[in-house]
This record gives structure tokens, sequence and C-alpha cells, in this order.
């Protein structure tokens, strides 16, 4: 992934596939490090699921023996020695969190988030989104559950 | 970001508007690999593209949907244009192609096979 606004559309893709309704994507860039949050309330995963869903041979698709999303996102955060963490309810949601170290010569840039969320809101106008974007001299908060 | 609240908002309420309309009459839809290897691949921008030449052509009944993998990585970005009982499946895609797509199959009805796998090519 070129990315990290290419990251987020694609782990946003696994909420959507999970039925999420409310999704909530949280980036925050500081002089050194974007952190990336996505939280959704899809179906979640198992306990025992979720350990290995760093292993590309698990996933749940019938079309590819292998899932890719997530490995390859963590693979570009370990190469800036950035953190990575998953948490997930069966039934209730998924976390994903990433934090890339900018600063390291391996960080991949953070692209074009507004295409990321135009892409999202055109394709799924039915899931609600609420987007935080802050620097450290701008914010940006786009909620849609303020629309109705 | 470019674009204020508002205009996000209102993009969204727009679409929302126009799947109702949809809904019953839809004249075509267009179906984008949106799986990791489509987005890989760039299919992103080829929506972006799809979107665009959509509106500014003011063609109402298009449907624009996504899809996961359908397992034929290396032809992505892909989608499938769905008019009636006929769908043609369009590979390697560029916004360029994706646009002409629009104009050519959609707004004038002729297919660009050169774009399209037959049947038989799938994996
Ligand atoms: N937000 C989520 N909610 C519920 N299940 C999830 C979520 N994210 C991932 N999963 C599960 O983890 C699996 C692996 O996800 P990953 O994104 O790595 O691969 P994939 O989506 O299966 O395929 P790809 O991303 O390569 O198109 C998924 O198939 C799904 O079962
Ligand atoms: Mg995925």
């Amino acid at each position: 992934m070129r990315d990290i606004s290419l990251h987020v559309l694609d782990i946003v893709m696994n909420s959507i596939k999970a039925n999420a309704t409310l999704i909530e994507i949280t980036i925050i860039e500081t002089t050194s490090k974007v952190s990336v949050t996505i939280k959704d309330n899809g179906q979640g995963m198992s306990e025992d699921y979720v350990k290995h869903v760093l292993d590309p041979f698990l996933t749940s698709r019938t079309t590819r023996k292998v899932g890719l999303g997530i490995p390859l996102l963590y693979q570009n955060v370990k190469k800036t020695a950035g953190e990575f963490t998953i948490e997930s309810k069966l039934n209730q949601g998924t976390l994903v969190k990433a934090v890339f170290n900018k600063n390291h010569i391996d960080c991949i840039p953070l692209g074009d988030m507004e295409a990321t969320i135009i892409t999202l809101i055109t394709l799924e106008p039915k899931v609600d989104f609420i987007y935080r974007f802050k620097t450290c001299n701008e914010e940006f908060v786009l909620n849609t559950l303020e629309m109705k | 970001m470019k674009k204020s609240v508002e205009e996000l908002m209102k993009i969204r309420q727009e679409t929302l508007k126009k799947m109702e309309l949809r809904e019953n009459d839809a004249h075509c839809r267009i179906v984008v690999g949106m799986g990791t290897c489509g987005i890989s691949a760039g299919a992103r921008p080829c929506l972006t593209a799809i979107v665009d030449e959509v509106n500014k052509r003011g063609l109402s009944n298009v449907q624009i949907v996504q899809t996961g993998c359908v397992g034929m990585c290396r032809l992505e970005p892909m989608f499938d244009v769905i008019i009636g009982d006929k769908k043609y499946t369009y590979v390697d895609m560029t916004p360029e192609k994706s646009r002409q797509v629009v104009v050519e199959h959609i707004v004038n009805n002729r297919v660009i096979h050169e774009y399209t796998i037959g049947e038989e090519e799938k994996e």
C-alpha cells in the first residue's frame, strides 16, 4: 500500500464487511508520529480468531486463500518501529490502532485522506462516520450522525 | 482537507437521495472492486473518476457500489458494468479508462471490448 490513507480505506472496508453501522476514524499527527485508529460496531471477532489476524492465512473470504489487509498494515507500521494493536469483541466491534514513526526513513506518507473519506461516504452513505483529524495547528471533525 | 464539513455532508446527503431514487429503477450498476488487491492497484482514483464523470453528465440512474476481492487480483483495478441482464467486466483500469467506459458504454451504449475480459479468461 502506497500511503496511510489507502490503508485506512482498506481497513474500513473490513468494518463495512462486518456490517458496522458506525465507524470512527481518528488520525492524530504530531511532529514525530501519525496515529491512526479505526473503531467499528460491526460483528467483531472471537478472542481466538483475533489472535491470528496478523497471519495472512486467516481470512473469511472465499475468493482468495489469504487475507492481506491487516498483515500489510502491520508490516508498514513495523517498518517504522511503530505500534500496532487490534482489539475485538464478538457482536460488539473492533478497534484497530496503528502508530507510525513519521521520521523513520521507511515511513509511508499520509496520502490523500480527503479522497478516502469521499470514497467512503459515496460508497456507503448509509453507514455513519465520525472522522477526526488533528495536527498541532489544525483540527477537523466530520460527524455524519449530526446530519439527521 | 480542502473540502469543508458542509461540503462533505452535502455529498453524502445527495448520494443518499440518489440511492433512494435508484433503488427501484437503476438503469445501470457499476460494481467496483474494493478489496485490498483493488485498493493497492489503484481502485480509489478509478472510483473517484467514475463518480465525477457520472455526476458531470448528470447520469441519475447509475448506481455505484463496491465489492471485495473477486479472486482475480492481478487484473485489478476492475469493475463490472451491469445493464439489464448484461454484465461486462472491465479490468486493469486507470482513471482515464474508467471515464471512457462511462462515456462509451453507459452514455453511448458501446461496450469497449478491448478493456473487458471474456468468461473464458476468468481464473
Ligand atoms: N473490523 C473487522 N470486523 C470483523 N472481522 C474483521 C474485521 N477486520 C478483519 N476481520 C476479519 O479478519 C480477516 C482478515 O482481514 P484482512 O483485512 O487481513 O483480510 P481480508 O479482508 O480477508 O482480505 P483482503 O483485505 O486481503 O481483501 C477478515 O477476513 C475478517 O474475517
Ligand atoms: Mg481486508
